[in-house]
Parts: structure tokens; sequence; C-alpha cells
């Protein structure tokens, strides 16, 4: 398949907000209703781990087979409506220069690592680190409970129609980026992902730019 | 029929036996070296389903862990389902049926009452219309847990595959009368479901579909075990699950 691109029309020196998120470092931050999100893959093929939780009441969260079953697609584009467990639409993407972000993958941890690796890996970093010391920080009663399955954006992750679901190599190159607009006051959190055992990263995790534009 | 080949196990060996009727909810404890055997009765069941740690209900099933650690997106027999922590809450030591979702979720009270109509206590008691989200919701208050712990979830006797562009499809006539999938339990595990029906599944009706339960004791996998030997995952996985009771 070769997914559809959209760019987007923003331009950068507009943006209201700028940050790297360096290789293996969390970001957190809320965004209003209307306010469009970007990510940035400056070095290419980086996988971005990433949650969201509603400002208001943070129960309610991005939910991965809600997302997938309201569109019918285990892939994540332009168009795509990031919905939270309760039905509703937290975020749309509105711009994708990747063409197709995994909802299957999860994140890493100490714990998966040593499974999928070997048990003396369990000592490497990983996502689940980052964002645990990122709610730790936050420090607004949330914890490991409150880490459902997540979207990698940038990251490939293939079913085939037999079932099977592998870790490819990366579609997206440096300078691709996925944009969206907040329906809701929602609270992103990032891991930009450490992972150096596959091919997520291209073994070699590299930092990542968020921008925000008033809506 | 697929289901002619079934394992068996000696009657003497049985704990309990139980109904639940479609459409309801249900939650027990299943304890490490026990076999909880689940039976779509007549034909077309789907069994919304999780898994917590008994002793520490932050641990629970991830979906992703397990699809990652076996390269699959599906279960059937010779798979696990792994927790967040890297351990073995159960094995399927048997399964007829084939194919278990583990990427479509719960049907919730607006999908029901679109694709069903209103059916209320008020009027039709006992056989109002319930919904997979409320029902899981409702046991797992039970423990002390709620909303925030109704992650990703399998969906027993249900099929949903993908073509290549990634587009989701759900298959009629999965499961058929008699179709039985045996989860043997590894860790002390709470488990909840729901007999609601699957959030895809194109039937215009309200029609869930009972299920029998029967538990026994099974003993837990052994080193020559299929699922314990699957891949280098599951025998990580198990040793660090053997750790936990050492």
């Amino acid at each position: 398949m070769s997914p559809e691109l959209t760019e987007s029309r923003l331009a950068v020196e507009d943006a209201a907000f700028r940050e790297v998120v360096a290789a293996g470092e969390p970001f957190m931050k809320q965004l209003e209703k209307g306010q469009v999100f970007r990510i940035l893959d400056l070095e290419g093929n980086q996988a971005v781990d990433t949650l969201f939780y509603s400002a208001r009441d943070m129960q309610e969260r991005y939910d991965a087979n809600t997302t997938i079953r309201e569109q019918g697609n285990i892939y994540l584009t332009t168009g795509s409506i990031l919905r939270s467990n309760e039905g509703k639409p937290m975020l749309t993407i509105v711009a994708d220069t990747c063409g197709r972000h995994d909802t299957l993958g999860g994140a890493c941890s100490a714990e998966s690592n040593a499974v999928r690796y070997a048990l003396e890996k369990r000592h490497m970093h990983s996502c689940r680190d980052s964002f645990l010391m990122a709610l730790a920080e936050w420090d607004n009663g949330l914890s490991k409970r409150d880490l459902p399955s997540n979207i990698n954006f940038f990251m490939n992750v293939p079913v085939t129609p037999e079932g099977e679901l592998t870790f490819e190599d990366g579609i997206s190159e440096a300078g691709r980026y996925v944009e969206m607009r907040a329906e809701m006051e929602v609270i992103v959190l990032i891991s930009n992902c450490p992972q150096l055992n596959n091919p997520c990263n291209a073994y070699n995790p590299t930092p990542v730019e968020v921008l925000v534009w008033e809506s | 029929m697929s289901n002619t080949a079934v394992t068996t196990f000696e009657p003497s060996l049985v704990l309990w036996e139980e109904r639940v009727p479609g459409g309801t909810h249900w939650s027990g404890v299943l304890r490490r070296g026990n076999a909880l055997r689940v039976a779509d009765i007549g034909g077309g069941a789907n069994v919304s389903m999780l898994f917590y740690n008994y002793e520490d209900k932050l641990e629970r099933y991830n979906m992703a862990d397990t699809l990652k650690g076996q390269h699959t997106v599906y279960l059937t027999k010779g798979h696990v389902c792994y927790s967040d922590m890297g351990r073995v809450l159960c094995s399927i030591s048997e399964d007829t049926c084939g194919w278990h979702d583990t990427i479509s979720g719960v049907s919730n009270a607006s999908q029901v009452r679109r694709k069903y109509g209103q059916a209320r206590y008020q009027e039709h008691r006992n056989g109002y219309y319930r919904n997979g989200f409320d029902s899981l919701v409702n046991e797992l208050g039970k423990y002390g847990l709620g909303k925030r712990d109704l992650v990703a979830n399998l969906n027993l006797f249900s099929k949903v595959s993908m073509d290549d562009d990634g587009n989701m499809r759900f298959q009629e006539g999965n499961s058929s009368a008699g179709d039985v999938i045996d989860l043997r339990f590894e860790m002390n595990t709470l488990v909840v479901l729901s007999t609601c029906q699957h959030p895809l599944d194109k039937g215009s009706k309200y029609d869930p579909k009972d299920i029998d339960l029967t538990v026994w004791r099974s003993g837990t996998a052994g080193v020559e075990d299929p699922c314990r030997n699957a891949c280098a995952e599951n025998q990580r996985a198990f040793i660090n699950t053997e750790r936990l009771f050492a």
C-alpha cells in the first residue's frame, strides 16, 4: 500500500510553541480545544509513543480499540479521529507526511524488553520508564494504572491477513510529520522511544520536535 | 466439525461448573494450576474478558506485549496471555475455534442503542439490553477497580482480521456450537467477563449467547509444554512467572 500523504498549510514560523524532545526523553503538555499539534521526525525513523488524557477528567483517555474500531482500520493517518474510552473524539489528524502510524505495538518496558529480547535487557531504558517519570513529576495521582495502549507515531507494525504481526523498518524519513487538531482540552504525554533492540528507531533513537499552533 | 478432537480431562478433577447467560457479566478468581474451559454452547458466542493478578491488581493483561511477544494479532492454542510485568497470566492449552480477537474492545451503551434499539429494565426486567463497557466496569467495581483499569480486552470466539491496508473485517460464523477454549492459569488471576455481543457483530438483533464455564485441576505448564516452548519469548515469560512463585 502507498498511503496518501497530506501536507499542512501551517507555517513553522507561525507556531506558538516549539520544543525539541531529545531521544529517550518524555514530554507532557496541555493542548486547548482547537489548537493544532505537530510531531516532526527530525532525523527519520523515530517512534514516538503517545497518549492523550482529557484535561477535565483524567479517567477519560485515548483508547486504541475504540479508535481503530470506529474507523474500521488499524492504522492512523489523515482523517483518523483519535477517540477516548468514552467514545468521544479527542483529536483529529489533519496532516500526515508519513502515511501510517501504529496503534497495536504499545510501549516498550523493562519487563517486556526482558521477555522479548533477553532477561539481561531488563536494565535498558524504556518508554514505560519515561511515561512513569513524567507522571511522577506531574504529581497528579496517575500511575502505571493510567498507561493504556498508546499510539506509536512513525512506527511500522504491519499485520498480515493471516494475523501475523511484525516490527518492520520505519517508513518515516527526516522532516516527515503528523499533525492533529485537539477536539477537546487534552494532556499529551510522549515518550520519545529509546528502544535499541528492534528497527522501530532504526537502532539509533533521535530527537523529534513538537510544535503547537493557536486555533 | 472442528470441535470433535477436543482434549478431555478426568471428571474427578472438576472443581466447579457454571452457565453464564448471554448479555450478562461475571467475575471470579482462578488459581495457579487450575484451568478454565469456556464453551460456546450454541455457536456465535462472544466473551469480552480481562485478567488481573489477584494479589496485585496493578498487574494486568497487556494486549501489546501479548501480541509483540508472539508476533500475532489473534490468540489460539499454543499462545499465552502476558501481563504488563512480563509474566504469563494464563496459557491457551486447548482451542477448537482457531481465532480469538484481541483488538476490537467492547460495545458501549450508545452503540448498543444505535444497533439494537432500547430495552430498559423498567419494561424488560432482566431482559434489558446491556453493553460490554458497563458490564466490565460493573465487575471491576467489586474489586476497587474501574474505568481506568478497563484496558484492551480479549473477545473470545470472535474473529476480526485485517487486509493488507489494515481494514478490519468481522468474520461471521467464526465459532460453532460446542467450540471451547481452555485457559490454564499460571498465576492467581482475577477474571472479569461480559457475554455481550462483539462490538463489530453485524447482526441487527440483540441476541447475546450463553456460555458454560468449567474449572478443573489441570496443573501448570510443564517443561515440555507447547505454550512454554512456542517461542523464546514465552520461555522467558514463564521463567519470570515461576520466579514470582519461587
